[in-house]
């Protein structure tokens, strides 16, 4: 038997399987069932399948260490994480409600800055942000909208509360894996699918091109969309040849693409030079133009903001909309809602303190050890403190850090993450996850079913990245009432 | 399709092709010496020299003997077009172009990549490198197989078809110029002619359908005759350059190399392979070569640049 559930325990964490132990949730009860069913050494052999099958896939993220790029194979845990789909219903309206709200503001941002002058978030968001571009102000996207993809990280506490970590608006990555983790789950565990109603994942790459073609500036009955990456080695490149080949978009890089003295922008293909309307733009603002921008970048194209400005191209997402992906203006995040749409977020954010206002700065200061301190504008995991794993040491080195940039710093309680049965060496353990769904913003607006599910696959760590030694699971919303 | 992707894609295919090339050179050289007499033994560094590495062999080995070469052709990262490293760069190149190639031939050629790392060493001596070549030969052969099957036939498959055929082409010149060279070294034509020419033949896959087209024995004339002119057999010049000539007629802007391509075929078909010695067919074969180097050089101006 691969799992006695009334032993498999995870504390006082909320577990996404079982209720107690030995009672698993209405929408697992199948999974549960199933799992009970199978001798350890089944299992075992399920899971051999699944990294044969993400070898020869050749499902590989990149890991950037001591000066070189290694592929690594996707690290994939076979045991599902189940949401049932009324929950999901909620979590879905709420994600929709802060990508438009976050979209008003950040145009609002470039244009008239109501928001500011109205008090309801002080003027040092613009002044002091990393993400804030001056070239942008005054310009008039399409729907006017700026961030049209947006990867938002949620969050189960220990009393079931769903809350949003963070909204990553600037070139958010993992949808890939998320279809790429259904698809190895469908040859894995072909069993399952007949007994469960789980919601398809893949329309993910028809409803990004539709929304690409939304924001296009030209009236061809066929805009040209493509997809600019940095190149092979980015660690997302991966993902970058996924999205352009299921879309059947060109996979550009910055060499093959050129702004005519027209201010349109052009491919070099084999028939000759080809114009592009529509430019889903997988690099960094300051690597995009490098007349404006970072004039070293050799990613980029000359001439590229200037096409942009004057309408002839669109940006996906637009330059400038990372003003909106910082951790100070998150801990706004709820207001501008409220500013806005004149409705209440329907999903909560974390309690965040932030370290530029002195009482939330002490507050924070006192309580590292139960605290997560993060950095505003890293990615990835990279510059936080974990306040219940750390050392002395580490909270000194972060008080300095603290103090002599507090707006670069917010603090949040440290959550009991979430946990789900995974799979590690012999046995199913709790591990920590969180889950990263997509939102797609042009003229409509779209949730994927689910998200990218990562889990920390060390014991009782908290750190999901992949590029820190977590791992990911297939998400499964679950419709078995109406089934 | 973009310029970038249209080479990729030619390069995946040329390097596809050859690794399955090197694969049957070294796995027929390997037959063909068990088969000489003693003493007659012609060395293992006429490889090198066909493949046209043989300075850089050179300059890395002073012993030219069995082991050193195999190791050079089939591993050596220094050899650029050693078996593993067209592998790899077949790999790299279908890795940055997968948007256009379907899923699968990814993953053919990562596991054909994977296999080829794995088990090259094998190969190094003799006992295991039979096995070791037919498994490359084979896995290549359903990768081109795969692609002709599963993509559609439009203006990526011409540059599938462009690299593979010129790859082809030039590989088969380049086989024809190691049986004159043998004609150079022995006197007149002896029994070891027959063996030399088979060997050709096997090198090229094409010895059973030389004997299906060819009634009397194996000799000189008509293997070159075969291997240059026949219009039928995939690996002859003359059906690369036909092959070449329809896939370069699809693309737009093809004029500027059609044209010089068509010279190549006629040259061809004007080679009277009845009344060549060895001195003037490597002239001539040297003469195709550069011919073929060049009809590269305009495909990569034409569409590449």
């Amino acid at each position: 038997m691969a799992i006695d559930w009334k032993k498999y325990d995870p504390g006082e964490c909320y577990d996404e399987l079982i209720s107690t132990p030995g009672y698993a949730r209405a929408a697992t009860r199948n999974l549960a069932a199933w799992l009970r069913s199978l001798t350890d050494e089944e299992l075992q052999l399920r899971k051999l399948d699944a990294e044969l099958a993400i070898i020869d896939k050749g499902v590989t993220f990149t890991v950037y260490s001591e000066g070189e790029n290694i592929d690594r194979a996707w690290p994939f845990d076979i045991i599902p994480r189940v949401i049932p789909i009324r929950e999901w219903r909620k979590i879905e309206a709420g994600l929709k409600q802060r990508l438009q709200a976050l979209n008003l503001f950040i145009n609002d941002l470039y244009h008239n800055q109501k928001i500011i002058r109205d008090r309801v978030v002080p003027k040092t968001l613009i002044s002091e942000s990393k993400g804030f571009r001056q070239e942008c102000v005054g310009i008039n996207p399409a729907h006017k909208v700026w961030a049209h993809i947006c990867g938002s990280d949620l969050v189960r506490d220990s009393d079931g509360t769903v809350y949003v970590l963070e909204d990553n608006l600037r070139v958010p990555s993992g949808v890939s894996y998320m279809i790429e983790n259904r698809e190895v789950t469908k040859r894995i565990l072909p069993e399952l699918f007949e007994n469960n109603n789980i919601l398809p994942v893949d329309d993910y790459p028809d409803r990004l091109l539709e929304m690409l073609q939304s924001i296009s500036p030209s009236r061809r009955a066929r805009p040209e969309v493509v997809v600019l990456t940095p190149g092979i080695y980015n660690s997302a490149y991966f993902e970058h040849a996924f999205l352009a080949r299921s879309m059947s978009a060109e996979l550009v890089e910055g060499s093959d693409l050129m702004v005519d003295k027209d201010d349109f922008v052009y491919m070099k293909t084999i028939q000759g030079m080809a114009r592009v309307d529509v430019i889903y733009r997988r690099i960094d603002d300051l690597f995009l133009d490098p007349e404006v921008f970072n004039p070293d970048s050799a990613l980029g194209v000359p001439g590229l903001m200037r096409a942009w400005r004057k309408g002839n191209v669109a940006l996906a997402n637009a330059p400038g909309c990372g003003v909106a992906d910082d951790k100070v203006v998150y801990s706004y995040v709820p207001d501008i809602i409220r500013y806005y749409l004149d409705e209440d977020p329907l999903l909560p954010n974390v309690p965040t303190y932030r370290c530029n206002n002195k009482q939330e700065r002490k507050h924070v200061l006192s309580n590292l050890e139960s605290m997560v301190v993060k950095p505003a504008n890293e990615s990835g995991g990279y510059g936080m403190l974990v306040g219940p794993q750390s050392t002395a040491k580490e909270r000194n080195e972060f008080r300095r850090l603290i103090r002599s940039n507090p707006r670069n710093y917010i603090g949040q309680p440290a959550l009991r993450l979430s946990t789900a049965p995974t799979l590690c060496d012999h046995n199913l353990e709790p591990r920590h996850l969180d889950l990263r769904p997509f939102i797609l913003q042009g003229r409509d607006t779209y949730v994927t079913a689910g998200g990218l599910t990562r889990v920390a696959m060390r014991r009782g760590s908290l750190v999901v990245n992949s590029s820190q030694g977590g791992g990911s699971k297939d998400t499964w919303i679950v419709d078995n009432e109406t089934g | 399709m973009l310029s970038r992707v249209a080479r990729r894609i030619y390069w995946m295919s040329r390097y596809i092709e050859r690794a399955e090339n090197i694969a049957r050179l070294v796995n027929t050289y390997h037959f063909l010496l068990m088969d000489l007499p003693r003493g007659t033994r012609a060395g293992w560094e006429v490889l090198p020299v066909i493949t046209g590495s043989f300075p850089v062999f050179n300059e890395r080995y002073t012993r030219h003997d069995e082991r050193n070469t195999v190791k050079f052709l089939l591993v050596d990262n220094n050899n650029p077009g050693s078996l593993v490293n067209s592998i790899a760069n077949a790999r790299e190149n279908t890795r940055t172009s997968r948007e256009v190639l379907p899923g699968q031939a990814w993953e053919e050629i990562n596991e054909l990549h994977l296999y080829a790392s794995a088990h090259v060493n094998d190969a190094l001596p003799r006992r295991g490198r039979f096995d070791f070549l037919t498994e490359i030969i084979q896995r290549s052969q359903q990768l081109t197989g795969l692609l002709a099957g599963t993509m559609s036939h439009d203006e990526a498959y011409d540059f599938v078809r462009i690299g593979r055929n010129l790859e082809r082409a030039d590989m088969t010149t380049r086989v024809i110029d190691i049986g004159a060279m043998s004609l150079k070294e022995s006197d007149e034509s002896s029994s070891l002619d027959v063996h030399v020419w088979t060997s050709m033949l096997r090198a090229l896959n094409a010895y059973q359908m030389y004997r299906k087209d060819v009634q009397h024995g194996v000799n000189c004339a008509d293997v070159v005759g075969f291997l240059l002119q026949n219009d039928y057999f995939p690996r002859s010049v003359a059906h690369c350059i036909d092959q070449l000539e329809e896939s370069v007629g699809d693309l737009p802007r093809h004029m500027d190399t059609l044209k010089p391509l068509r010279e190549v075929r006629h040259r061809v078909a004007h080679i009277k392979p009845e009344k060549l010695d060895a001195t003037t067919l490597h002239a001539q074969v040297d003469k195709l070569q550069v011919g073929i180097s060049s009809i590269h050089e305009l495909i990569r101006k034409t569409w590449f640049d």
